[in-house]
């Protein structure tokens, strides 16, 4: 992993955004790396839009404010795409995963994304539809997160979604993180 | 959908003083229908003008619209849904909000 | 292990093995309130939790208990803390061993539920000890000395451990807890006061005192406050032997030969450290000074730490309206003014209202203080907002 790695992630209340970042940082701090998560501070409705954001490195996080530039970004709900700037500063370069039942060409032309970014797009309402029985999208973009970065090991978030879901909902919700990984393509970028 | 009207950044010099809002009713101005993930719609034949969409809405985000009928004004509407689940003649259906 | 910072306070508050906790919710304190309720509900933690109506019912009740010798903790925040004020001087002049979290949150008007130091600046008068953490780890540590500090028969005096709302709250973090037995080996057992209420013995407490004795009275607690001083540097040495974090009352960084020192507390200076970083890079020499303890108010370390500047820049996040600055920057400047050698003092406000502090803000205010000190730029009663439309 390079210094530091910064994710966004966009959602809207109520649809677990704040809790994914939360997951992803504790499975990387179960490997040893630090990490940071926090939510866009302040009071969260049920549907207004809200911003939650993990950092990641091998080393001792010591900056504390808020991310302006992330590496990633992770959108929830596309429905949010066209009333926030979800790309706002994201890196040249930097990876966007958007959960959406489009092709990815689509969602690039519809919402003007940048040529130079890789965008990775994966049904993940149909996936926890299928799985959950509800639309909540939280711990299958864990599974895309893991896919586009490797930062943790899908085994680790696993793990860490079963402790945070005990029981059936937990074994429901590995389902979910799984099949996302696995159907989570990708465009553009680096490869 | 219209822009949120107003200056989210005022200047010192911008603001009235103790930052009174001297303007009544401005949160009118905000949009709070881009919330939604569900919407309602009304069937306008089954709608018997009995007011009651109107009367429940938490948000005065139905409309009373030509013909005694009612309608609802998504740029407030947050798809909670009551109106539907109150409608006497079941004339109202929430529909999610697809990707288009 | 990972845990939220306010996660992480409560943890301690319940490894302290706290009597009673009586506390009211308000943002951003409320998952340390949650928390510990919980813990108290599923039997974790054998507390009497008292749901207060009101802030001021809280401090009343965790004074009432500490009077009768019980551990006790309580969290709040802005105006949860304002609405605590008159009872502060009374729970710091009652010598009570209460232990606060308060999740600096910014003091109304606006509403705003977002941190800033404003609401424990307008209470820094009281006579409690305050500390200020930088994240979840020295949280969790600092809360914990905390009771072994209010509660040593030197100081017994309540302990404020400010901690900035949601950006030392709500961040989750890596941080190493201790456990039960490692925390009761290291906090004094508990022992209720020579003059604790009690029938049995019964003793009268802040009664009418006339303006011949008041002064004297007022001694005494400043005295104690300003003596506690050497009892926080033992403990801090002691918990560094035993836990392996050394916590000092002044931490420096980069300061070796520094020209220019950036001084502030809290949470900022961890954005701090990547400014001097990368101001470093630059050729500058900078350094940060971070104050963790507040109240007793460190003279010495201040000195010491302030040897051979040039310049320093204190950062507040709040202003004391229409007095000399921000509350740390006038106080700083007060401190340093003895000094045979004193370097120029420059304040600047920023983080008002939780607004956020970033490396930029910290390296922009770095270069005004080189440009006060070229002679090029004067800055009008050597404070200035740092983050301000004007």
């Amino acid at each position: 992993m390079k210094e530091m790695f910064e994710v966004r992630w966009h959602g809207r209340g109520g649809q677990g955004a704040v809790t994914a970042a939360e997951l992803s940082v504790y499975a990387a701090i179960e490997e040893g790396k630090y990490a940071q998560a926090f939510p866009s501070f302040g009071p969260e409705r049920r549907g207004a839009p809200v911003v939650a954001f993990s950092r990641f490195s091998d080393k001792p996080i010591l900056i504390r404010s808020d991310i302006y530039n992330p590496d990633m970004i992770i959108v929830l709900d596309p429905t949010l795409i066209k009333n926030v700037n979800v790309m706002e500063g994201l890196k040249a370069n930097g990876i966007a995963i958007v959960n959406t039942s489009k092709p990815a060409e689509d969602i690039i032309k519809r919402y003007n994304f940048p040529g130079n970014i890789k965008l990775g797009v994966v049904n993940a309402t149909r996936i926890a539809m299928d799985i959950l029985r509800m639309p909540i999208v939280n711990t299958a973009m864990l599974g895309s997160f893991v896919k586009a970065t490797g930062i943790v090991n899908l085994e680790t978030i696993i793990n860490v979604v079963k402790r945070r879901f005990r029981g059936a909902a937990g074994e429901k919700n590995a389902e979910a993180v799984r099949r996302a990984y696995n159907e989570t393509v990708f465009v553009g970028g680096d490869g | 959908m219209n822009e949120f009207k107003r200056t989210p950044k005022p200047r010192v010099s911008e603001l009235p003083i103790a930052a009174i809002i001297p303007e009544p009713g401005n949160s009118k101005y905000y949009f709070t229908g881009d919330w939604r993930s569900v919407r309602p719609v009304i069937n306008k034949d089954k709608c018997t003008g009995c007011s009651l969409c109107w009367v429940y809405c938490p948000d005065t985000a139905i409309i009373k619209v030509e013909g005694g009928k009612y309608d609802v004004d998504l740029n407030y509407c947050k798809g909670c849904g009551i109106c539907a689940e109150e409608c006497p003649v079941k004339a109202i259906t929430m529909v999610e909000e697809g990707e288009d | 292990m990972g845990m939220e910072c306010a996660a992480a306070a409560a943890l301690a508050a319940k490894l302290a093995m706290v009597d009673v906790i009586a506390a009211y919710p308000i943002t951003p304190q409320t998952h340390i309130a949650e928390t510990l309720s919980e813990y108290v509900a599923n039997g974790e933690l054998d507390a009497e939790y008292i749901n207060a109506e009101s802030e001021h019912s809280a401090i009343s009740a965790c004074i009432g208990a500490a009077a009768t010798g019980a551990r006790v903790f309580t969290a709040t925040c802005g105006q949860g803390l304002a609405l605590m004020h008159e009872l502060l001087p009374i729970a710091a002049g009652w010598r009570l061993p209460i232990v606060m979290v308060n999740t600096n949150r910014s003091l109304s008007p606006n509403l705003n539920i977002w941190g800033d130091q404003s609401d424990s600046m307008a209470s820094r008068d009281c006579g409690w000890i305050q500390f200020f953490a930088e994240n979840a780890q020295e949280l969790f540590d600092l809360v914990i000395m905390a009771f072994r500090i209010a509660e040593d028969e030197r100081v017994q005096l309540p302990v404020m451990v400010n901690a900035k709302g949601f950006y030392c709250t709500h961040v989750i973090e890596p941080l190493i807890i201790l456990d039960q037995e490692e925390v009761e080996k290291f906090l004094p057992p508990k022992k209720i006061q020579k003059y604790a209420l009690n029938p049995n013995n019964p003793t009268t407490w802040g009664c009418v005192a006339f303006p011949d004795v008041q002064t004297e009275i007022r001694k005494q607690w400043d005295d104690a406050l300003r003596n506690s001083i050497k009892v926080i540097r033992e403990v801090f040495k002691e918990y560094g032997s035993l836990f392996g974090r050394n916590y000092d009352i002044i931490e420096t960084y980069r300061m070796e030969d520094a020209e220019v020192g950036l001084l502030l507390m809290g949470y900022a200076c961890g954005t701090c450290r990547v400014a001097v970083d990368t101001l470093r890079e630059e050729g500058e020499k900078v350094g940060m000074i971070k104050l963790r303890v507040f109240r007793p108010f460190p003279f010495d370390d201040l000195a010491a730490a302030s040897k051979n500047l040039k310049a320093i820049g204190v950062f507040d996040e709040a202003i004391s309206v229409g007095g000399v600055g921000g509350p740390l920057f006038g106080e700083v400047r007060s401190a340093l003014y003895s000094l045979e050698r004193r370097p120029k003092v420059l304040g600047f406000i920023q983080g008002i209202g939780g607004r956020d502090i970033k490396v930029d803000d910290f390296i922009r205010a770095y270069y005004e203080i080189k440009s006060v000190l070229s002679g090029e730029k004067r800055i009008e009663n050597d404070f200035m907002f740092l983050q301000v439309r004007e």
